[in-house]
Formats: C-alpha cells, sequence, structure tokens
C-alpha cells in the first residue's frame, strides 16, 4: 500500500549504504575462508587417523589370513603353531567379559542414577564426581596392582575369571557412571516436572522416566566400556592370568540339578590380548601368524560392539525428541 | 465487586517464598480462588507470577533451598497445603498443573494420559481406557486422537499436545487445575481452543492461570490479580480491573504504558 505523501520523490538511497553492502559481503567472504579452512584441516586429521587403523587392519589381516578358519577358533594354543587355536581365549574373555557386565552395569548404573537423582549437590558430591571422571584416566596397570593386592592376596580370590571379572569391571565402572550421568541429565527439567506434577514420587519418576529415556545412553556406554576390557592387557597379566592354557573352565550351565555351577568362576583362564601377546613373544615366526590373525580379530569385534552401539543409540532415540 | 457468596476453594494468606540464593519472590501475597471460577494472574515479567503458581503444587520442593512462610488453605478441608507434614505428592493429586511449553512424555498419547493413574496404582485396562478417553473428550481431543492412541504423543501438533498436557491434567479428577501461560507457544487458533476449553473446565474445578496477554486474561477469567515485585498490587473480578482499576499502576499495566 502507498500512502499519498509517498509519491514526492524519494531520495536515492546514501553511497555509503552501498559501501557497507560492500565490506558486509567482503567480511562474510572472509568468514566463508575460515570454515572452509577448518573443514580441510578437520577432514585431514580425520583421514589421517583412519587411513592409520586402516594400515594397521589391512597389515594383521595380510600377516594373518592363512589362520582365518574354524580350526583356529576351536584348537587350543599347541607347540605346532599351524594348528594352535584360539578356543581357550575367546572362551576365556568370553567369561571374563561375563562377570564384567554383570559388576560393572548394576554398579555403575546404580551409582550413576544416585549420584544424579538423589545424592545432595553439595562439595562432598562435587569431590566424588571429579574422582569418578578422574578415575576414568587411570593407567589400567593400576588397577592391575590393585586388584593383585586387593582380589588376589587378601580376598584369595586367586588368579581367576573372576578376579579378572571384577577387576575389568572396577576399570570400566567409571564409564558406565559417566555415560549414566551423562543420559540422565539430558533428559530435560520440563519432562521431571511433568511427572512430578501428576503425583509421581521420586522412584516413579526414575523408573518410570529416567531409566526408560537414558537406557540407550547408558547402554551405549556400556558396550564402549566392554570393547576396551576386552583389549585390555595389563592388569590381566598383573594379576597373574597363564598365558598357555589347554583346557576349558568348567562349564557353567550343566545337565545335573542345579543346572548352574560357579566353578568356572574360580578357574584359571587365559583371554584374546593374552594369547596374542603370548605367540608375538616367541621367536618363530610362525606363531606370529597367528598373533596377527588374533590381532585382526580383536579389532574386528571391538568395530563389530561399537558399531552395535551406534546403532542401539539410534534406534533408541528416534522415539525421544529433545 | 467480589461477590461474598461464592465459596472459596483455596486461599494464600500473607505467602512469602524464597528462591535458594535468598531470592525474596513473593512477598506477603494474600489472595483467594473462587470455586469454579478462573483466577488470572498478570504483570511484568519477572514479578513472580510463575513463583506463585508453582507454590500451589509445591513444585518448588524439587530444588533444594527454597522457603515457603505463610499458607495456603484449601477448602472445604481446611489444609495448609505449605505445613510440614503435608506430603506435596498428596498436595499435587489434588492439583495440577498445564506448563508454558507443551511437554508430554515420549510415550504413546494413551501412556500419556494413563500416567497420572497409573502412579495412583490403577492398573485396571477397562477402567483406565475409560478414564482416558473422558479426559481427551474433556481435553476436546479425543477426535483426533481417537484413532492413533498408541502413537507417540511428539507426533501431535504443539497444540494438540498441549491439550494432550490438559488431558493428563485432567484424567486424575483435580480439584484445581494451575496453567503457566498455555497458549504462549501457540497460534490464534490453538490458542483460542484452549480458552474455550478452560471455560468449560471451570464447571468441574476451579482454576488459575497465568497469562501475558491481557485480551486473554480479560477474555477468560472471572477474577485477575496483577503482580508487580513480588507483591500483589490489585485483586478484583476481571471486569472492575479491566474497566476502573483502583490503583494507576495497575491501568498503566494494562493499557501497556508499561510493562
Ligand atoms: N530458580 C530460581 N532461583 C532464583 N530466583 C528465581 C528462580 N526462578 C525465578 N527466580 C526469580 O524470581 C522472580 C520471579 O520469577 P517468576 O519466574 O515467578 O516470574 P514470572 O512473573 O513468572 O515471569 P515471566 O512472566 O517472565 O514468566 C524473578 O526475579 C526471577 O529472577
Ligand atoms: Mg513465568
Amino acid at each position: 500500500m502507498m500512502s499519498t505523501n509517498m509519491t514526492t520523490e524519494t531520495p536515492p538511497a546514501p553511497a555509503s549504504a552501498l559501501k557497507n553492502l560492500g565490506e558486509v559481503r567482503a567480511m562474510i567472504k572472509r568468514h566463508k575462508l575460515n570454515d572452509y579452512m577448518f573443514s580441510l584441516i578437520g577432514l585431514l586429521a580425520l583421514t589421517l587417523a583412519l587411513l592409520t587403523l586402516l594400515t594397521l587392519f589391512t597389515d594383521l589381516v595380510m600377516d594373518g589370513y592363512q589362520r582365518f578358519n574354524m580350526e583356529f577358533l576351536t584348537e587350543f594354543p599347541s607347540r605346532r603353531a599351524a594348528h594352535a587355536g584360539l578356543l581357550s581365549a575367546w572362551v576365556g574373555s568370553a567369561l571374563v567379559m561375563l562377570v564384567t557386565f554383570l559388576v560393572a552395569v548394576p554398579m555403575g548404573v546404580a551409582a550413576g542414577l544416585y549420584l544424579e537423582e538423589y545424592a545432595p549437590k553439595n562439595w562432598f558430591s562435587d569431590l566424588i564426581e571429579i574422582n569418578v571422571t578422574n578415575l576414568a584416566g587411570v593407567p589400567s596397570i593400576v588397577y592391575g596392582l590393585l586388584a593383585l593386592g586387593l582380589f588376589v592376596y587378601i580376598l584369595d580370590l586367586g588368579q581367576s575369571i573372576l578376579t579378572a571379572g571384577l577387576t575389568l569391571g572396577l576399570l570400566i565402572l567409571p564409564i558406565v557412571i559417566v555415560s549414566t550421568r551423562e543420559s540422565i541429565r539430558a533428559i530435560p527439567i520440563a519432562i521431571r516436572e511433568a511427572a512430578y506434577a501428576v503425583g509421581a514420587t521420586k522412584w516413579q519418576v526414575v523408573y518410570d522416566h529416567v531409566l526408560k529415556y537414558s537406557y540407550g545412553g547408558i547402554l551405549t556406554g556400556v558396550i564402549i566400556g566392554m570393547a576396551r576390557a576386552l583389549g585390555e592387557t595389563a592388569p590381566i597379566i598383573t594379576i597373574g592370568a597363564l598365558t598357555f592354557i589347554a583346557f576349558l573352565p568348567p562349564t557353567p550351565v550343566t545337565d545335573v540339578a542345579p543346572f548352574i555351577n560357579f566353578e568356572w568362576l574360580s578357574s584359571g583362564f587365559t583371554v584374546l590380548p593374552i594369547q596374542m601377546f603370548n605367540w608375538l613373544s616367541r621367536p618363530d615366526h610362525a606363531f606370529h601368524i597367528n598373533a596377527a590373525a588374533t590381532g585382526a580379530i580383536i579389532i574386528v569385534v571391538t568395530l563389530l560392539m561399537n558399531g552395535t552401539a551406534i546403532y542401539l543409540r539410534y534406534k533408541i532415540r528416534k522415539n525421544i525428541k529433545w | 465487586m467480589i461477590k461474598p457468596t461464592t465459596p472459596i476453594k483455596a486461599e494464600s494468606r500473607n505467602l512469602n517464598f524464597f528462591y535458594n540464593g535468598g531470592n525474596h519472590a513473593l512477598k506477603s501475597v494474600s489472595m483467594p480462588l473462587y470455586e469454579n471460577k478462573i483466577t488470572a494472574l498478570i504483570g511484568p515479567s519477572g514479578c513472580g507470577k510463575s513463583t506463585f503458581l508453582r507454590c500451589f503444587n509445591r513444585m518448588h520442593d524439587l530444588y533444594p533451598g527454597n522457603k515457603y512462610q505463610g499458607e495456603i488453605v484449601m477448602h472445604p478441608d481446611n489444609t495448609n497445603i505449605l505445613e510440614q507434614g503435608v506430603d506435596p505428592i498428596e498436595v499435587r493429586m489434588r492439583i495440577s498443573m498445564v506448563f508454558q511449553k507443551p511437554n508430554p512424555f515420549p510415550k504413546s498419547i494413551y501412556e500419556n494420559v494413563a500416567y497420572g493413574l497409573r502412579v495412583r496404582g490403577e492398573n485396571n485396562k477397562r477402567m483406565l481406557d475409560d478414564k482416558v478417553e473422558e479426559a481427551l473428550k474433556g481435553a476436546a481431543l479425543w477426535n483426533e486422537a481417537k484413532d492413533r492412541l498408541q502413537d507417540l504423543a511428539f507426533n501431535l501438533s504443539g497444540g494438540q499436545q498441549q491439550r494432550l498436557c490438559i488431558a493428563r491434567a485432567l484424567a486424575t479428577d483435580p480439584e484445581i487445575m494451575l496453567f503457566d501461560e498455555p497458549t504462549s507457544a501457540l497460534d490464534p487458533i490453538a490458542t483460542a481452543n484452549i480458552e474455550e476449553l478452560m471455560s468449560e473446565l471451570k464447571q468441574k474445578l476451579t482454576i488459575l492461570v497465568v497469562t501475558h496477554n491481557m485480551q486473554q486474561a480479560a477474555r477468560v477469567s472471572d477474577y485477575t490479580a496483577y503482580m508487580y515485585l513480588g507483591e500483589l498490587m490489585e485483586y478484583d473480578d476481571t471486569n472492575t480491573i479491566f474497566t476502573r482499576p483502583s490503583r494507576k499502576e495497575t491501568e498503566d499495566y494494562i493499557t501497556g504504558k508499561f510493562g
């Protein structure tokens, strides 16, 4: 719409406005250049990291591909490299992981939940928070020493699957605690208030909402922690795991009542990275092939676990938008 | 003027409120909520409207260090809901709340409405079905939602989500419903829907609503309270407040000269 006094001639736009526009455009260009530069540097760094990993992996596969067969998984270690297998190692890893999981998940989730939902917020809880975060950075061999002193000597649990599982459970506990707290913190206050406003108790809010909306994130943390535990070698060596094991632990499930048996917990064992280390430290080159094949398998399993974590996170979060 | 014959559902008496840091956010506020009436709270941003509203369902108890002084008495039982011995959960079972931004749970439409009943231990499917339907009808959402009760609540539009939140608050048969700027995130049509809804709801319950929208206060409320800097400046029936307020400050605020 045009009002009557607009018919009088409009003054031309002052030249300064045009000049400013030119400046603005130049500035935007400069800023865009920064964007461009940064994405270039970022891409370069990423490529470098991926290339290193890829080279490493290819190298392992090239060295070890001869052993990629069923026999490698179903045979015990042996003096003859070509017939030595991973059976005791992967079974040991699986059982240790089981204990690790059973230790780290309930303890980590309970601790994270308590710190986030129940603990009073004061200097003491701040102190605990800092310490938990720091624990994640403690070298794993220190956990090994602690476990040697506590589980092996004081509690007399032996150099067993139980000891290893407890040690790795403690090792990844901070990861589980931190991921639990972070996923809980991501839940908007508005959702909590909505639940309280209809009359929910604290436990109802925790059980019906907090846990339900955060378990995707918690699960991700757990899987990433487990993937890390799978490759840990130092603490397991420290507690004195055997490096040459030609037997399997007693089976957890039996065919006589009560069908479950816990003897396996106190059994000696070995795990994948230790088996790899053992083969690697032999002078005979034939064993190095086995080591390379084991390394490739560990990497694949780790990547698979992390991939599962990413997939689950995506799938679970799809229904939750905030 | 205020008709003394209308029963009072709840009233604040010399209510003071202090936030954690010591911020004295409400200063000796005394005000009635008449039964089956809508009371509107108006006033400039930061004057304490939300703070006052959230005293009624003890929402401030969720955060440490907050302190109430004075009373909020509910009738006819004469319970001072701010008293130490009164459990905030009991208060929230009687007084429900609708928030400024729709905040449905990331659950199905059905579960959103049913949640308040589940919290009360109701698990009978038939009973829940009936109550959910009744609440969704009460919130004027039944027709849009009846064929998609198992859909995620997030898939509803903003206005529908807010009506869902009203249904959730309604399902538990509250005596009082609190609304904190319930339409500030909605378009004019959704706003009109909610206003109409509030007028219907007051047949059954008592409403306290915070609003920044003068026309809204004038349209829907029976009584209006004007707050400023934590104090109740003026309280009267809505007509009087909007036509001949007794204080200059109220008039300035309403006519937009201030605020
Ligand atoms: N959690 C808090 N801690 C400390 N002070 C707060 C807190 N929340 C609000 N306040 C303060 O209390 C006063 C009242 O805030 P309140 O949220 O009740 O205002 P309001 O009238 O609802 O404002 P608006 O219209 O912007 O929503 C303000 O000065 C605010 O800064
Ligand atoms: Mg407010």
